[in-house]
């Protein structure tokens, strides 16, 4: 029995060659269904806002401090109220999301034994499957109540209350990138600084947490982009009051919230109102176009080389 | 067999730069009483006793696995790092048990300096790498950091090379530079004692000579105790040598005693060559 006349017998050399050939071709499709799907989304969001631009001046949209598209005899169309609406509860997310899920990073990476992280942090990614809409009449039917007892004056709808359930949203995607990113510190690198007498907090903060950075700074802006994108949370919990002002315990909408609005309600096809949810979505979109080239640039400047 | 000759002849190189000092000149620095230690089941050191010389260079060698690298890591007690670890028996550190759970750790490794097997600088630029340890340490005035760090890459034999690019990544170094600046991070807080954990495997043969060299510059300020898979760099640069084997310490003597008549079988087999 020779091997190698058996390999010569069981070669199909035909078939073999056009799979070979036919493959290449058939991944290169499926890649171009994702890229095709990209490039239809951008081209409906464009042509539609451009028509949206033919109605209501750019100048007048971008810079504009009033939105009241509903208003029978004189409609504006000014979406500064909605980006402030979306930035309000964005802030809050923020302030509530980083420090919690850098200290739990902190936590899970350097303090927790192996028994607590296996706990913990499966729990921790469970939170960031929970849907939206359940974290929505969570803030409303919770949280807002609650805030309610502390703040006097402190209305059903108000940018608090969605602020921090968005914030609660995203914490978890903090918390684990974070996690992952000191997690791949090296070793050597904690012994090295452990030598020189530091202590557990020193090692953290002053040499696991810049060695990290990049992959911290990458997922706060990563939480970020999912916090200005957030729809049900602040639809539910938010109001539907665009307001230009700095004012949080009131009534707000964001630009996600207001095209929730209009979606659900009843304009009709080709009325100013429906193209203004394509030209706010435009703007939403260059949102997070900016957070995730922001993402790109920071996992790139700030990049530690180990 | 073969390692001999070479081992023979640096110890000749070595005689003729460096007049031996007998062991009752100099003071105790580690007093090693009964150390017994455990990782999980297994007994890696057993019953050790040694007792290691101030401004000496004292070598561990011994096969893999022998415990050499755990007892260097004892005397610092960066082998608590292992959870399942337990010991028994007492290291005197300058006359006070460093096992006894009252010592403070941070405390005794701003004493005991640590240099490791593999270059482990931080991702931070060289000044920042040198400047790491004074300034956890408290010492935050900028121009005596410039003094401490100019001081240490001088110390480590560093300084030339890397003076003109202090505040570039330590990352950018070669291998042998990085060693060296692991060595002058460690110099930087002024310790008494470093501890050196095979600090040459991962060297070529040019960086392994440089550090070398240091190690000889180094022990007239500070007692040095090196772990070292290569026993012609014992023969050349330690003065006194310990052999370790399954946990045990077989022989500790002068180092030319070790590599030229050993007291035990053990010892002679494996400084010729013909184990481990």
């Amino acid at each position: 029995m020779n091997v190698q006349s058996m390999i010569e017998q069981h070669k199909n050399k035909g078939m073999k060659k056009f799979v070979e050939k036919l493959m290449p071709k058939l991944l290169f499709i499926t890649a171009l269904v994702s890229v095709l799907a990209t490039i239809g989304i951008v081209f409906t969001l464009i042509f539609e806002t451009f028509e949206f631009f033919r109605r209501v001046p750019f100048f007048d949209y971008i810079l504009g401090t009033e939105w009241l598209p509903f208003s029978g005899t004189s409609p504006s169309y000014g979406v500064l109220p909605l980006i402030i609406g979306t930035l309000k509860v964005t802030g809050i997310a923020i302030v509530v999301a980083v420090p919690l899920g850098l200290a739990a990073a902190i936590y899970l990476s350097e303090y927790a034994s192996d028994n607590v992280r296996r706990v913990v942090k499966p729990i921790l990614e469970v939170l960031a499957g929970v849907p939206t809409i359940v974290y929505g009449f969570f803030a409303l039917t919770f949280v807002t109540p609650l805030l309610q007892e502390v703040i006097p004056g402190l209305k059903i709808f108000n940018a608090i209350s969605p602020g921090i359930v968005v914030g609660i949203m995203i914490l978890p995607t903090i918390a684990s990138l974070s996690e992952d990113a000191m997690s791949s510190v090296p070793r050597s690198m904690r012994e090295g600084a452990l030598a020189l007498g530091s202590t557990k907090l020193e090692v953290a903060l002053k040499v696991v947490l810049p060695a990290a950075l990049s992959g911290i700074l990458a997922s706060v802006v990563l939480g970020i982009s999912r916090a200005i994108g957030e729809t049900m949370i602040v639809s539910l919990a938010g109001g539907s009051t665009p307001k230009f002002d700095g004012e949080i315990t009131d009534s707000i909408q964001t630009m996600t919230a207001y095209i929730v609005q209009v979606s659900t309600g009843d304009a009709g096809y080709g009325t100013t109102i429906y193209y203004s949810i394509y030209a706010v979505g435009f703007t939403l979109f260059i949102f997070t176009l900016l957070m995730n080239l922001l993402a790109g640039y920071i996992s790139k400047k700030f990049r530690e080389e180990y | 067999m073969v390692k001999k000759p070479i081992v023979e002849q640096a110890m000749q190189e070595k005689k003729k730069d460096l007049k031996v000092i007998t062991p009752s000149e100099k003071a105790s620095i580690y007093k090693t009483e009964n150390l017994n230690l455990w990782y999980g089941d297994k007994h890696a050191l057993k019953d050790i006793q040694l007792d290691i010389k101030q401004n000496e260079v004292t070598a561990i060698i011994g096969p893999s696995g022998c415990g050499k690298s755990t007892y260097l890591k004892t005397l610092n007690r960066m082998v608590e790092l292992v959870p399942s670890v337990r010991t028994t028996g007492e290291i005197h550190y300058r006359d006070r048990n460093i096992l006894d759970k009252s010592y403070q750790v941070e405390e005794l490794r701003t004493k005991v300096g640590m240099v490791f097997q593999k270059p482990n600088p931080f991702p931070k630029s060289i000044y920042d790498n040198i400047a790491y340890g004074p300034r956890i340490h408290g010492i935050k005035n900028r121009k005596i950091l410039d003094e401490i760090v100019e001081r240490s890459l001088r110390g480590a034999a560093i300084w030339d090379e890397v003076k003109d690019r202090l505040h570039e990544n330590a990352y950018g170094l070669s291998g042998g530079q990085q060693q060296r600046i692991c060595i002058a991070r460690c110099l930087a807080i002024e310790p008494d004692v470093i501890l050196m954990d095979e600090p040459t495997s991962a060297l070529d043969p040019i960086s392994t000579l440089k550090v070398e060299e240091l190690v000889q510059e180094l022990k007239k300020d500070y007692s040095i105790i090196i772990v070292t898979h290569n026993m012609q760099q014992a023969a050349r640069i330690s003065d006194k040598t310990a052999f370790f084997l399954n946990g045990e310490v077989i022989e500790y003597d002068e180092t030319d005693k070790i590599f030229s008549n050993p007291a035990d079988q053990r010892t002679e087999d494996y400084v010729s060559g013909r184990f481990g």
